[in-house]
């Protein structure tokens, strides 16, 4: 099963390795994993999508409540929630092949960020799935090169993740 | 006008880094350091020198320092501290806290660093201290800034003694340790991310007291928390109270006494029939500051599946140990003290009283257990047998003594054969298994308790790895008792390759061995060899007569012992080898 964990931290040095190296150290995948400073800037939300049976994934909640660093963690998938990665592509646009290009990039929403005369650089915005299609319906041939953000996540609703 | 007041770490008196370092220790009621100069602490050992509080204790290699402080703290309950310089005084103590973290032991371990402009620059005894740590820490801090110091060690402090406890290592540059700053240490610290749980849920207390008193088949299974929770008195209580089976794991020897008639043995791959069948068969079982691990229920699929209709009651003060191998019906996460004392009280409140014909009929099936008689070995031997040397051991010191172990087959002998009925007296490395360990934890316990008898359990190949402490033994007269289980084997490894590995001994005997009495004496102590098994017990009483001492024995024990009663690696508590079976 899939998880989205939202994991607020200390914005200490070291303490994205604590996080990394416990998902290391016990054998727990991870899928992506985002972060980055909040409107507090002592601390530092990650999002942690990570893949494991139910008691797996609560296993890994509780070792991650254990490190000190460690505020808080919550499994967003629990609940209703929100989930966005950006990714960025840069595809062959060339002849025939750039006015169709323009219109998979639009129908997905994307938007096209850099141009040459050979090639675009597309700007993707949604879950996981919806880039993971994008990609899909792209001629395999085109694409040159992909970036990541990975996925970030929220909770619907008025509810919000707090120290 | 504003009137502002200057920040505390202001107001005291203006000392270096390292002398902090050292007045931090001081606040702590620290008694010893154990420890190895270097570069990068020097202006520590400077600070050490001009004061007399906290007495340094010279280790010969790092390792050691980590072992004494630990076994100091697994004897004392208060934390054990450890100073150690940078890059190769950090990695030989790696082993020490690994040691002490696989088995939640509380330490404070300092370590020098290079210089902070230096750090990075693959500078001389540089090495990434807090990376290399980060695993086998519960947490590690570089301070880059004096001003940081002394709310970092309490912060230390506090952190390795609250919760489930552990090391927790400061990492300080040399030129922090140079500079000065304004000196006060904080009563108390509070950190957001860490609020280790303190109280049980009454509601499942409640639940865990129904469970109890409808058992019919009922088993109390108690590990180290107990005894590093201080609970050993609530254990008695209620194993009394209830006059239910009761048995340790390796860490929780001595939390029961082993002295009463429903404490049914350690359990686990050299666990006793009684205590692993009870386990298996059990219909209610409560698990106290346990953590169900590999060497005591083996293969949990096996330990699922032997009563399908058991209930698990586990108490635990940290949530992650609850249903990490097993799963549980009733988690209670807090102090087993306090969980304890709340189970107590509603017990002796209760109108009901566990079902007396059930109680007797499963005491009668542990009986039957118990008559296999699974720890015998042959008491006419000819050869020294290595379980009638603990059994001595155990008679001569009144079980009063504290006895540390290395690891391996004589470590499961001291904990089958010596019969603990307090906590704290069990000194040894059950969850790393580090051999080495023997010789420092005795040094520590020695200065814990000057007065009190220590013996070190160990074997030939085990009292090799550390065996450079006996010097610093000799440099602080520590007069620990060594009892050298010498079978010319890695005994434990001896035994595997016999069982599993066709008898193919590869690299387990121990070939040109020193003249272990000449050796001791070579390091100004007392040396005796005991060849037969009359002498063995002259020989202790001898060693033990000699008060102000060292004393070595080694003692030449039967090369082809080996530990039972046996559960294979992988398999289930009740597939037990015995004695006989061979």
């Amino acid at each position: 099963m899939r998880h989205i964990l939202s994991i607020l931290v200390e914005n200490e040095a070291g303490a994205l390795s604590r996080v990394a190296g416990l998902f290391s150290a016990r054998g727990y995948n991870i899928e992506s994993l985002t972060v980055a400073p909040t409107e507090d800037e002592t601390m530092s939300r990650m999002t942690i999508v990570t893949t494991g049976s139910d008691e797996v994934v609560e296993q890994i909640t509780k070792q991650l409540n254990k490190l000190v660093d460690v505020v808080k963690v919550v499994d967003l998938s629990e609940g209703r929630h929100i989930e966005r990665e950006l990714m960025l592509v840069k595809v062959r646009a060339s002849g025939k092949d750039r006015e169709e290009m323009k219109r998979t990039a639009d129908i997905f929403r994307g938007r096209i960020i850099d141009v040459t005369d050979k090639s675009y650089t597309i700007e993707l915005t949604g879950t996981t799935d919806k880039l993971d299609a994008f990609l899909e319906a792209l001629d395999k041939g085109a694409i040159l090169e992909t970036v990541r953000t990975g996925v970030s996540g929220i909770g619907r609703g008025e509810w919000v993740l707090k120290a | 006008m504003e009137l502002k007041l200057p920040p505390l770490a202001e107001t005291g008196e203006t000392l270096t880094g390292a002398e902090i370092a050292i007045r931090c220790l001081q606040e702590e009621g620290v008694e010893y350091v154990f420890g190895y100069p270097g570069g990068a602490v020097l202006f520590i050992y400077d600070a050490i020198f001009n004061q007399k509080k906290v007495k340094h204790i010279l280790v010969r290699h790092e390792q050691g320092a980590l072992h004494a402080a630990d076994g100091y703290a697994r004897a004392t309950g208060r934390p054990g501290v450890a100073l150690v310089t940078s890059g190769p005084g950090v990695t030989n103590a790696v082993t020490g806290i690994a040691t002490a973290y696989m088995d939640s032991i509380p330490l404070v371990v300092i370590t020098g660093q290079v210089p902070t402009r230096a750090i990075g620059e693959d500078a001389f005894q540089e090495c990434d201290t807090v990376g290399i740590t980060r695993p086998c820490v519960k947490h590690n801090f570089l301070v880059k800034d004096v001003n940081e110091l002394a709310i970092t060690i309490k912060k230390a402090f506090h952190i390795a003694t609250t919760g489930r406890p552990g090391p927790v290592l400061v990492d300080i540059p040399k030129d922090v340790s140079q500079q000065s700053a304004r000196f006060h240490y904080p009563d108390k610290v509070h950190l957001r991310s860490y609020a280790p749980v303190a109280k049980g849920h009454s509601g499942q207390i409640k639940k865990a007291m129904q469970l109890l008193l409808e058992a019919k088949r009922p088993m109390i299974y108690v590990g180290g928390g107990a005894v590093l929770g201080e609970a050993s008195h609530e254990v008695t209580e209620l194993v009394r109270l209830l006059d239910f089976p009761c048995t340790n794991t390796l860490m929780g020897l001595g939390s029961f006494p082993a002295s009463d008639k429903r404490f049914v043995g350690m359990l686990g791959m050299h666990g006793t029939v009684e205590a692993n069948m009870a386990m298996q068969n059990c219909d209610v079982l409560l698990a106290v500051g346990a953590r169900f691990d590999d060497r005591v229920i083996g293969n949990p699929a096996h330990f699922a599946a032997g009563s399908a209709s058991r209930k698990i009651v586990h108490i635990d003060v940290d949530p992650s140990s609850i249903s990490k191998r097993v799963r549980v019906d009733v988690p209670i996460v807090g102090h087993v003290k306090d969980v304890l004392t709340e189970l107590l009280a509603l017990l002796k409140a209760a109108k009901e009283k566990p079902d007396a014909a059930a109680l007797a009929a499963w005491w009668d099936q542990i009986g039957a257990w118990r008559a296999k008689d699974c720890l015998k070995y042959d008491r006419a031997s000819k050869i020294i047998k290595p379980q009638f040397v603990i059994e001595k051991l155990w008679e001569i010191t009144k079980g009063g003594a504290y006895v540390t172990s290395d690891v391996g087959q004589h470590q499961m002998w001291a904990a089958q054969f010596y019969r603990f009925d307090k906590p704290r007296r069990w000194i040894n490395s059950g969850g790393l298994g580090t051999m080495g360990v023997g010789l420092p934890y005795a040094m520590g316990v020695k200065l814990a308790f000057p007065k009190a008898d220590v013996a070190c359990v160990t074997g030939e190949a085990s009292i090799q790895m550390c065996i450079q402490e006996l010097s610093t033994c000799k440099q602080y007269h520590l007069p620990v008792k060594v009892l050298n289980l010498n079978n010319r084997y890695m005994g434990m490894v001896r035994q595997w390759q016999e069982f599993f590995h066709g008898n193919r001994y590869s690299e387990s005997y121990m070939d040109a061995l020193p003249d272990f009495v000449k050796l001791a004496e070579a390091y100004g102590h007392v040396g005796m060899r005991i060849e037969k098994p009359a002498d063995v017990e002259g020989a202790i009483r001898e060693a033990f007569a000699l008060k102000d001492r060292l004393v070595f024995l080694d003692i030449i024990t039967d090369q082809t012992e080996n530990v039972f009663p046996m559960v294979p690696g992988g398999k289930g508590m009740s597939e037990m080898i015995l004695a006989e079976d061979l």
